[in-house]
């Protein structure tokens, strides 16, 4: 065991899998020599050289493309997008190719590409360096979508992404890059895609959050807990396959609703969660599933504190799904 | 690998002035005194802006700073050949476009701080300046994405028989960009009156030019699109302005783009969140501060007696004080109110905007400002 950041248990994850497998790659802009403009690959092409941490041209659609094309090769790159920002570049050789190449040759051909990228705000980005744009992945079939909120499970979950048949985009929240510390155990392990994890045990309302949001509403959960309202936090880890059961074992015990995250809210994964609640808990409900979240606009840089929303904003939506 | 940048390609480039000031008679540009002393003094404004802008970010009171020191010809010399009904499309290492073209010190400190008085109305990280007025289009941090823009409006210009023209600055590492290949390309079909201009700094973030392309030099890149091109000392003020003189009078003419790969290095970090070290000698760069490009073109207008010991320190004085006013300045300027996140989404406020406003208003209060 050793206590580590959640960026470097990002780093010790691929290190960990470039030791065991020699057909993990990394690939992406300033990866190399210089360790990743947040530090990510730090010390990988040192141990591992440059043709296993290769530095690209500034092209993230080169990126996913040859990624892809190593994939169906055999190999397992993962790609690193240096903010989620500047992915769109990119977007054509996600979702056109890399989500669709399983389906379309019939499964023939698979592409295990890990799409490496620091996403959210909280950074004083501005509208380029601090979005959160996890549903046009979520909404592609063919693409599993991971985001770890804690360093045990950023590991976990990287070595089981690297490992996966599937292309995955794995979501790292950099706001909590160097914040959250904890014991992280040495050597291999994984934490199984697909399975939400309770972050906090409570019976009255459920509060189903992810990345650096889950922070934020624990700390909202302590605020409210002074008033005797008891809130559980589910931290889904990841968005697809999104754990339903989890979430509505969850809403079934408290039966009420909190969906939070920074994104924004019009077709926001909130809005993804809430429909899911009521087609398959409604009965269990006793007051409407409510939504807090980024603002329907771009992000802004002066303005950040406000546009994300931070423990206060959040148990104002505790509380009135309580008092409803 | 071997890695490599600018400093070992030698592959030859429009050079007029030296490092002393020394000059080519025979290339000389005719530029009036007024002009260059202009030039002159925005350069070494952007660069005291520059120095003062970092060491506000170091204590905090602004969040970040992407800086142009030892690039300030590039800017400045291309955008001197502009009309000032000419567009421009810049990236973020061009502070010298909008001062020449008489922008305020004080504006750029409104956006540094995304202040009330910021025409982004804080929305954008620090040094994306744009000015309606002045004609420099509002920048994204997307690299390249500008390319393609500067090429329709230029395009637009040509359909609608106006004589204006387009100019546009990226980096080295923005032509590995799609949408430098599409600008590119759609300039060359559509023969649009635009100028590519390239400042390559030898780097992208840690990254050297050939890591960018194996071609021999960027330039090149533009003859596969039918376009011609030049190589210069983009340090070399002259140079730059000679270049980019022709290029425009191309464009005015109906004959079309023209790319111009300015060779020229940043002296200081990619920006305030980047350690040079990591990935470049000291050496390298103590070897480009022999090029200067403000004390190259102060060493040119001495020899014109244009400039003197007296005259300079007066001018930097001057500069000095006033960015440090303008700094204090805008410092004081509240931010934007707090309903202002909500506007310019849309021509008109949506349902969904509005109840997020009020929701915010409800908490912070109307008129919001951080105080
Ligand atoms: C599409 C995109 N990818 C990555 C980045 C991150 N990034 C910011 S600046 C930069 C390097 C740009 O290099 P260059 O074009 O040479 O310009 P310079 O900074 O040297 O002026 C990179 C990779 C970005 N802003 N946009
Ligand atoms: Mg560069």
């Amino acid at each position: 065991m050793t206590v580590r950041t959640l960026l470097q248990s990002v780093t010790d994850a691929m290190k960990t899998e470039m030791e065991l497998d020699d057909r993990v790659v990394i690939i992406g802009e300033d990866v190399g020599r210089d360790g990743g403009v947040f530090r990510a690959t730090e010390g990988l092409h040192a141990m591992f050289g440059g043709e296993r941490v290769m530095d690209t041209p500034l092209n993230e659609s080169g990126i996913i493309g040859t990624a892809t094309g190593m994939a169906l090769y055999g190999m397992r790159p993962i790609a690193e997008i240096q903010f989620m920002d500047f992915i769109y570049p990119a977007f054509d050789q996600i979702v056109s190719e890399l989500a669709k190449i399983s389906y379309r040759s019939g499964g023939t051909y698979t592409a295990p590409v890990v799409i490496r990228t620091p996403y959210g705000g909280g950074i004083k980005g501005g509208l380029y360096h601090s979005q959160s744009s996890e549903v046009y992945f979520a909404h592609t079939s063919g693409l599993k979508v991971v985001t770890p909120s804690t360093p045990y499970d950023a590991k976990g979950l990287l070595i089981a992404s690297i490992r996966d048949e599937d292309p995955v985009v794995f979501l790292e929240p950099k706001r909590i890059y160097r914040s959250v510390k904890q014991e992280v155990p040495d050597g291999a392990y994984t934490v199984p895609i697909g399975k939400a994890r309770i972050a906090l045990e409570g019976k009255d309302v459920s509060v189903i959050t992810y990345g650096a949001s889950v922070h934020t509403c624990l700390e909202a959960a302590a605020m409210v807990a002074r008033e005797g309202i008891s809130a559980e936090v589910v931290d889904l880890r990841t968005l697809s396959p999104l754990d339903i059961e989890t979430v509505l074992k969850s809403v079934e015990k408290t039966g009420r609703a909190v969906v939070a995250n920074e994104a924004p809210k019009f077709c926001g994964f909130g809005a993804e969660i809430a429909a899911l609640i009521a087609e398959k808990a409604i009965d269990s409900l006793r007051a409407p599933i409510l939504r807090v979240s980024g603002f329907d606009t771009p992000f802004t840089y002066t303005w950040e504190n406000v546009y994300l929303p931070d423990a206060e904003r959040v148990a104002g939506y505790i509380r009135r799904s309580m008092s409803y | 690998m071997k890695e490599s940048t600018v400093m070992e390609k030698k592959t030859g480039m429009l050079q007029i002035i030296d490092n002393e000031g020394n000059y080519r008679r025979e290339l000389e540009p005719a530029i009036p005194e007024e002009l260059l002393l202009r030039m002159y003094r925005t350069m070494a404004t952007v660069r005291k802006f520059e120095e003062i802008s970092m060491g506000l970010q170091r204590q905090g009171r602004i969040g970040f700073y992407i800086g142009a020191a030892g690039q300030e010809a590039c800017s400045v010399g291309s955008t001197a050949v502009l009309k000032k009904e000419d567009w421009i499309f810049p990236a973020y290492r061009e502070p010298g476009a909008l001062l020449l073209r008489g922008e305020t010190v004080l504006q750029l400190f409104h956006q540094l701080f995304g202040n009330s008085l910021d025409y982004n109305k804080g929305r954008q990280m620090p040094n994306h300046f744009n000015s309606r007025e002045k004609n420099v289009v509002t920048p994204s941090s997307p690299i390249a994405t500008q390319i393609p823009h500067a090429v329709g409006m230029a395009m637009g210009a040509k359909i609608t028989k106006k004589k204006e023209i387009a100019l546009t600055f990226f980096g080295d590492g923005a032509t590995s960009e799609n949408d430098f290949h599409s600008g590119m390309n759609f300039a060359g079909v559509f023969k649009a009156p635009v100028i590519f201009f390239c400042q390559n700094n030898g780097y992208a973030i840690s990254l050297p030019t050939s890591r960018q392309t194996a071609s021999e030099t960027l330039a090149q890149k533009a003859s596969a699109y039918g376009i011609p091109s030049e190589r210069v000392d983009g340090n070399d003020i002259l140079a730059v302005y000679s270049a980019a003189k022709k290029a425009a009078e191309r464009a005015r003419n109906g004959e079309g783009p023209t790319m111009i790969e300015a060779l020229t290095y940043r002296l200081g970090p990619h920006s305030s969140s980047d350690d040079p070290t990591k990935y470049r000698e000291n050496r390298e760069v103590e070897e480009w501060k022999k090029r200067d490009p403000i004390r190259r073109m102060a060493g040119y207008l001495r020899k014109k007696g244009y400039l003197d010991d007296e005259s300079d320190r007066k001018l930097m004085d001057d500069i000095d004080k006033e960015i440090r006013a303008a700094a204090k300045k805008a410092e004081a300027v509240p931010k934007p109110p707090v309903e202002s996140i909500f506007e310019n989404v849309y021509s008109s406020m949506t349902w969904n905007l509005k109840e997020q406003m009020e929701e915010t208003v409800g908490r912070y209060g109307p008129g919001y400002t951080g105080r």
